[in-house]
């Protein structure tokens, strides 16, 4: 890699054709239906749309059924940010004492931790939990959920990533007279600058991304997430294809912000959770 | 390595007040808060599902039926094949993800143009809503009017029915998993590579090594941590995968795609709470069946 050879312009001109029409084409094609009109789209194939009715669907998407999709994108919005938060604070935490403290109980902890990573949640005995203590088809409840089911992934990486806090410092602030909160909240959270970046956009493409949480803990349509409209749609608009691709679209539009803004984080984040696990 | 914090904490005493200096700069209860959102969400649940999987159960009250339920999973031909399916499954995706995952990287880390937006446009879907993805697909795979059989069409060749066939349907669904998710297997990959000294293939370029030489004997030994991530989280995840089967084909037609999963699901739906739940612990075990021994197997010979 240091090195680097004269490119190969036959070999790179292939490769670029190839993931355009491998990676791109699917998108195009979310994009071209979103903007036909009905009978158009009903034809599904691939092709530039003869009358562009991209702003009409946009409005017939966003009106359906009582505005039901600004409904699922507040929804959706609450539980991501929620759910976030919170898991950023208390993963930190958690990850920042598990790491500095080196004993049988925190490697036992480890234990448990990695197997949040691997082990599939025990969905309807989750649902009994909920509706024992009455936050079944609940926000808070799927917010609760979430947070648990991110955590062990959390945890991980920023234990990882505060090992390679020298000790000193904490010693330094301790000596200092900063207790442990203090210590946390004033010295080490705000070194922890890239790793929560990393953790933070990560997790929200998960969360915004769910389905199956929302499908299994938060049912019925006032509570509905984006992805639960999305599959919702299929049924609805059984031949309204553009106003189905219209809601793919509009559903897609966040993480790909996200992407284009943070790649990099969202990409080391990725490999490094992986490479943990 | 608890001592440290202990000599930390006395080595100052004369010039601080007293109070403080009791406690460990590390107290245990900061683990508290997300210990007990992971405990109530997460073990407790995993625990109980031993119990309530031999329970004929309600969610309300519960009767003991022993291993009834596991009976019944085993005996009903529609139950048990989803554990076969959901191994198919897994093997045929993180199969793919290795080895198209390796190709890719092996190319975009090569002397190569527009690697910056191949590999964004490559790991892109990762992050698109897999229901999303799913119903693109499921349009994109129509047996007669689909853009993929159109053009395969083009070039003469009369692509299969997909979705809407029993033998297909299991292997369109993985096909669609392995585009999504074939980008992070690939940025794993890349990272492995680039972590292997340019030195190496220098040395092997010099004494008169090809492409292939040094890809074998270089490339892919010292690749294997990244070969056994992209393992790891592809089974894992694989074993796992509900949403994008269910946006695609819902198990059919007939049973013929559907996993342990999407069979979890079915049962709830239908009100069958502790055979669901039976299928929940199945799918745990057999989880821990797979991951258990490629983790301690892959552990073993890294320390040799």
């Amino acid at each position: 890699m240091s090195t680097r050879p004269r490119p190969n312009y036959p070999l790179s001109g292939l490769a670029v054709v190839l993931f355009g029409v491998v990676f791109l084409v699917p998108f195009g094609f979310i994009v071209l239906t979103a903007g036909k009109t009905a009978q158009e789209s009903a034809l599904l194939d691939f092709s530039w749309p003869t009358e562009w009715a991209f702003v009409a669907n946009l409005q017939a998407v966003v009106e359906a059924r009582d505005y039901l999709l600004i409904i699922a994108f507040i929804n959706s919005t609450i539980l991501t940010v929620a759910s976030v938060t919170v898991v950023v604070i208390l993963a930190a935490m958690a990850g920042f004492v598990l790491q500095r403290r080196r004993s049988r109980f925190t490697r036992a902890a480890n234990l448990i931790i990695l197997s949040g990573l691997v082990l599939p949640p025990a969905v309807v005995p989750t649902i009994w939990v909920l509706q024992r203590i009455g936050l079944f088809k609940t926000m808070p409840g799927l917010i609760l959920v979430e947070i648990a089911y991110a955590m062990a992934f959390c945890v991980l990486l920023f234990q990882a990533f505060i090992a390679g806090i020298p000790k000193e410092m904490d010693e330094a602030a301790t000596i200092d007279g900063a207790g442990p909160l203090s210590l946390f909240f004033r010295v080490v959270f705000p070194l922890l600058r890239p790793i929560i970046v990393t953790v933070v956009v990560v997790q929200t493409v998960f969360i915004w991304n769910d389905f199956t949480s929302p499908l299994y803990f938060l049912p019925g349509d006032e509570n509905a997430t984006v992805q639960l409209t999305l599959f919702n749609f299929q049924g609805q608009y059984a031949s309204s294809y553009n106003l189905l691709f219209m809601d793919i679209l509009l559903v897609t539009v966040p993480p790909l912000i996200m992407f284009m803004i943070f790649q990099r984080q969202i990409v080391s984040g990725m490999v490094a959770g992986s490479v943990k696990g | 390595m608890t001592t440290v914090t202990g000599a930390v904490t006395e080595a100052p005493a004369t010039t601080v007040p007293e109070p403080a200096r009791r406690t460990s700069p590390y107290p245990y209860w900061f683990i508290l808060p997300g210990g007990v959102i992971f405990t109530v969400f997460f073990l407790v649940p995993s625990v109980m599902a031993f119990w309530f999987s031999l329970t004929r159960w309600t969610l309300f009250d519960q009767e003991f039926i022993g291993l009834d339920n596991y009976v019944q999973f085993f005996r009903e031909p529609a139950l048990s094949s989803g554990l076969r399916h959901t191994l198919v499954y897994a093997v045929t995706t993180s199969g793919l993800k290795v080895v198209l995952g390796m190709a890719l990287a092996v190319l975009l880390t090569g002397p190569i143009l527009g690697r910056g937006f191949m590999r964004s446009v490559a790991f892109f879907p990762v992050l698109v809503s897999t229901i999303g993805v799913g119903l693109t697909f499921q349009i994109l795979m129509h047996p007669t009017r689909g853009v993929i059989n159109q053009a395969l069409d083009l070039i003469g060749i009369t692509g299969p029915a997909w979705l809407v066939d029993p033998d297909w349907a299991l292997l369109s669904v993985a096909f669609v998993d392995v585009w999504q998710g074939v980008g992070l297997a690939t940025v794993i990959y890349m990272a492995g590579i680039l972590s292997i000294p340019g030195e190496y293939f220098e040395a092997a370029k010099m004494d008169g090594a090809g492409a292939w030489h040094r890809f074998r004997n270089i490339t892919l030994p010292l690749a294997k941590p990244a070969t056994v991530s992209v393992i790891l989280l592809s089974l894992i995840g694989g074993l796992r995968k509900f949403d994008l089967i269910w946006a695609m084909t819902k198990g059919g037609p007939g049973f013929t795609s559907d996993v342990m999963a999407s069979v979890i699901y079915k049962q709830y739906q239908a009100g069958f709470y502790g055979l669901s739940t039976a299928g929940n612990v199945v799918l745990f075990l057999l989880v821990i069946l797979i991951a258990l021994p490629l983790f301690w197997f892959f552990n073993r010979r890294d320390d040799q």
